[in-house]
């Protein structure tokens, strides 16, 4: 990232101010420059974010500023409200027929992820809602792209129904439709080709498509990255098709997603579901507070929040806080953690979400060596109890032993460890005076 | 207006066909930015902070980005002044001018580098979805129908359906694909390719790869695997390593270009999907940010679409109104 997060540069702003008791006019302007600049680098769509700076210095100005935050803070807080607002408030669910079965559209440019949405959503709404669903290849352009949804339902068990190549969209969604009420599916999904917002000829192609379908929903499928354009592509899709909700693709990656608002409030259409991955269960519900801290840069504390809820035993969690208290915390406890820790996915998403990860001058450009934690679980689960317990027994014929057993070197062995002692002395400061150190520095992150 | 006859010299250099794709392809483009663009010049008719502001907005729209957008303002406010332009339909020339110039930075050839004797290696990378496949069918039509010899490796072993898209594209462009199952190692899939290649004296191997967010450091690796077993097997290769970008990209490509050229060194781009209505003005960000060059673009879906960067070309297709109101002559009419 060429710059750091929006809310480290406005806590600089502030910084001369801090102390008022309000928040004035010429502080608002300062820091609606640093607003816009932060839309603008998330690719929020120019002409939103000059209706999005005005609204906030309107309501900026005069706020009495809460007694626990900094003026800096206060606003990005009206920020983030603001934001989350624009981007529908809550999140929204599927509109499912009143009789079945229920019909979900899929269109967008190409290479948006439509195929891979498709099938994710037809897994997930198979799982959530209990729903047998069949999946319509109506892509018959670009090559092997109903070989490609034929994979993926094959590797999900859900039915697909194809006529070839050679047969047109509209007619393989006739009869597909045909066939899901004959073999009673109570959902159906239809892949589309994609297509240039502009193509005269495939836009009609797709009003056809929804003539003999009926959809109950019709999801744009859109590339997070996607620039400036976003507007215009939504624009054009909703006016040809009345879309219902829009599918964000590829949130996964380092993308801050500013199409997402523009997308929101040009159409009004709901951002309803985000890809998270390449797997099929990564697709998630579309959380607007989220989005709004991610486009900001402020990190995604709350799903971070949510997933350590999920995975982590509280009960588990209070021991292991208590045993860091007394220092007996083992190399058993050690490698149970790190189980815990993996168990809420890719440790370098979980580093992503944590706002301030990058002041840690350490832990901005760290990298996370999966591989590195595979070798120290190894070792660990090489060690009998007595060692692990107590690794001060642990002498050389012992470490030969281990690292034979793990398939690592002695020198592995021993890395590890001193980092462990090290963990250990640094938990102890770092609970009893509460000296400030990046009590993250775990011997697996570089 | 020098700088306009200048271009038309050279363009008229260029066949009709050059010329033509670009003015074509970019015909939708070129109604959003440079129509634009003349309202701007209308409206404003002598040159102040309040046009340059306005041109500013016009050039974020675009997609350049923050960073580039102001280093272009700045560069023809300072050009406007050395020179004491006011009116703003004499500024045309210079925008023509600075974007040329911000395009074109050193003179380097945007052709592909091959190796004029022997094996040529092309390893494509990119995100998700860029048009990878696509790119290579053509690209491979294309070395094909200059009479070279091409072999595709199909080292897109992840996605559903890839290895697949690669073989429609071979069986249409009569190349030979070299494949293994989805699911296998896609250096190994790279290794055969690059024995097969050897073994039939090919003259340049495609090698396809899995769409990866550049985020991803295990898939980013398994670039560098790629790329490692390359240069092992065939010293010199891979001759070019191309990060396909989807145009209507946003900020996301600089870092997309940053951590590809990290992983793999990058020695160019292909931008597709121009022929929407996307600008690319991410293109100026990344030649001025990274100074990686665009060697090829996509102007629409057929098989000879596929066309190396030519800046004036570009700039011409964008903005082929001023070319022609200039002087009233056609550049065409040059020929």
């Amino acid at each position: 990232m060429a710059f750091e997060s929006l809310s480290d540069r406005l806590q600089a702003t502030m910084k001369r101010i801090r102390g008022r008791g309000k928040v004035s006019e010429a502080d608002v302007k300062q820091m609606t420059r640093e607003i816009r600049l932060a839309l603008l680098e998330a690719d929020v769509n120019f002409k939103v974010v000059k209706k999005f700076v005005k609204s906030i210095q309107e309501r900026a100005v005069g706020q009495e500023v809460l007694k626990s935050l900094t003026p800096g803070q206060q606003v990005i807080k009206v920020v983030q409200e603001e934001l989350t607002d624009l981007m529908g408030g809550t999140q929204t669910k599927i509109n499912f027929a009143l009789k079945p079965p229920t019909v979900l559209l899929f269109v967008g440019l190409q290479g948006a992820g439509k195929t891979t949405s498709a099938a994710k959503l037809a897994y997930y709404i198979r799982k959530t809602h209990n729903k047998n669903p069949l999946m319509i290849a109506a892509d018959i352009y670009r090559p092997a792209a109903i070989k490609q949804l034929q994979t993926l339902g094959g590797q999900l068990n859900i039915p697909v129904f194809s006529l070839g190549d050679k047969v047109s969209p509209v007619e393989i969604v006739r009869q597909g439709m045909e066939q899901a009420r004959a073999n009673h599916h109570d959902l159906v999904l239809i892949d589309t080709a994609g297509r240039l917002h502009i193509d005269e000829g495939l836009m009609d192609e797709l009003e056809q498509i929804k003539e003999v379908s009926h959809p109950d929903e019709v999801f744009l499928v859109v590339d997070a990255m996607t620039g400036q354009d976003a507007v215009n592509v939504a624009t054009a899709f909703n006016d040809r098709l009345s879309l219902t909700g829009v599918v964000m693709t590829k949130l996964d990656g380092d993308t801050r997603g500013g199409a997402a608002l523009s997308i929101r409030s040009v159409t009004g259409t709901p951002i309803k579901f985000v890809g998270m991955g390449e797997k099929m269960d990564a697709l998630e519900p579309f959380h607007p507070d989220r989005m709004a801290s991610r486009i900001l840069g402020m990190g995604d504390v709350l799903s971070l929040i949510e997933k350590a809820q999920a995975t982590i035993d509280e009960e588990k969690a209070r021991d292991m806080q208590q045993k860091l208290l007394s220092v007996t915390f083992t190399l058993d406890d050690f490698l149970e953690q790190i189980g815990q820790v993996r168990n809420m996915g890719p440790l370098e998403d979980l580093l992503a979400m944590m706002p301030g990860a990058n002041r840690f001058k350490g832990m901005k450009n760290m990298q996370v060596d999966e591989k590195k934690i595979d070798q120290i679980q190894a070792i660990i689960r090489s060690m009998t109890p007595g060692e692990k317990t107590d690794p001060d027994i642990i002498n050389a014929s012992r470490k030969k032993r281990i690292a034979l057993g793990s398939g690592t070197s002695v020198a592995d062995v021993n890395r590890l460890l001193k980092q462990f002692k090290d963990m250990k002395k640094m938990m102890k400061q770092f609970m009893g005076k509460g000296k400030k150190r990046n009590p993250f520095n775990l011997p697996f992150m570089q | 207006m020098g700088f306009f006859n200048n271009m038309k010299n050279r363009l008229t250099g260029r066949t009709h066909s050059v010329t033509d794709k670009f003015r074509d392809g970019l015909s939708k483009t070129r109604h959003s930015l440079a129509e634009q663009m003349n309202n701007l010049v209308k409206k404003y008719r002598r040159v102040d902070e309040d046009f340059f502001d306005e041109l500013e907005e016009l050039l974020i729209e675009s997609d350049v980005g923050m960073t580039t957008v102001m280093d272009l303002v700045d560069r023809l406010k300072d050009e406007a002044r050395t020179r004491n332009i006011k009116e703003t339909a004499l500024l045309k020339d210079v925008i023509i001018e600075v974007l040329s110039d911000f395009l074109i930075r050193s003179k380097e050839d945007t052709e592909l580098n091959l190796n004029p004797s022997g094996l040529s290696v092309i390893l494509l990378v990119g995100v998700n979805g860029a048009g990878k496949t696509t790119t290579i069918g053509k690209l491979a039509n294309r070395l094909k129908s200059e009479g070279k010899s091409v072999l595709l490796a199909a080292a897109d072993t992840f996605r559903a359906g890839a290895i697949d898209q690669l073989q429609v594209w071979g069986d249409r462009t009569g190349i030979d694909v070299i494949k293994h199952q989805e699911g296998s190692d896609p250096a190994s899939v790279v290794f055969d390719a690059l024995q097969a290649a050897k073994s039939r004296k090919t003259d340049v191997l495609l090698c396809d790869t899995a769409g990866r967010l550049q985020n991803k450091v295990n898939l980013m690796k398994e670039l560098e695997k790629i790329k490692r077993v390359i240069t092992r097997e065939c010293p010199g290769a891979p001759h070019e390593v191309l990060l396909v970008l989807d145009a209507t990209t946003g900020q996301n490509a600089l870092n997309q270009a940053k951590l590809f050229r990290q992983a793999s060194e990058v020695t160019g781009i292909v931008l597709t999907k121009l022929d929407g209505t996307a600008k690319g003005g991410i293109v100026l960000a990344i030649r001025n940010e990274l100074d990686i060059p665009v060697k090829l673009v996509g102007l629409g879906e057929q098989l000879n679409d596929l066309q190396t960067f030519d800046a004036d070309a570009f700039l011409y297709g964008l903005f082929s109104e001023w070319f022609q109101s200039e002087d009233g002559a056609d550049p065409e009419s040059l020929n």
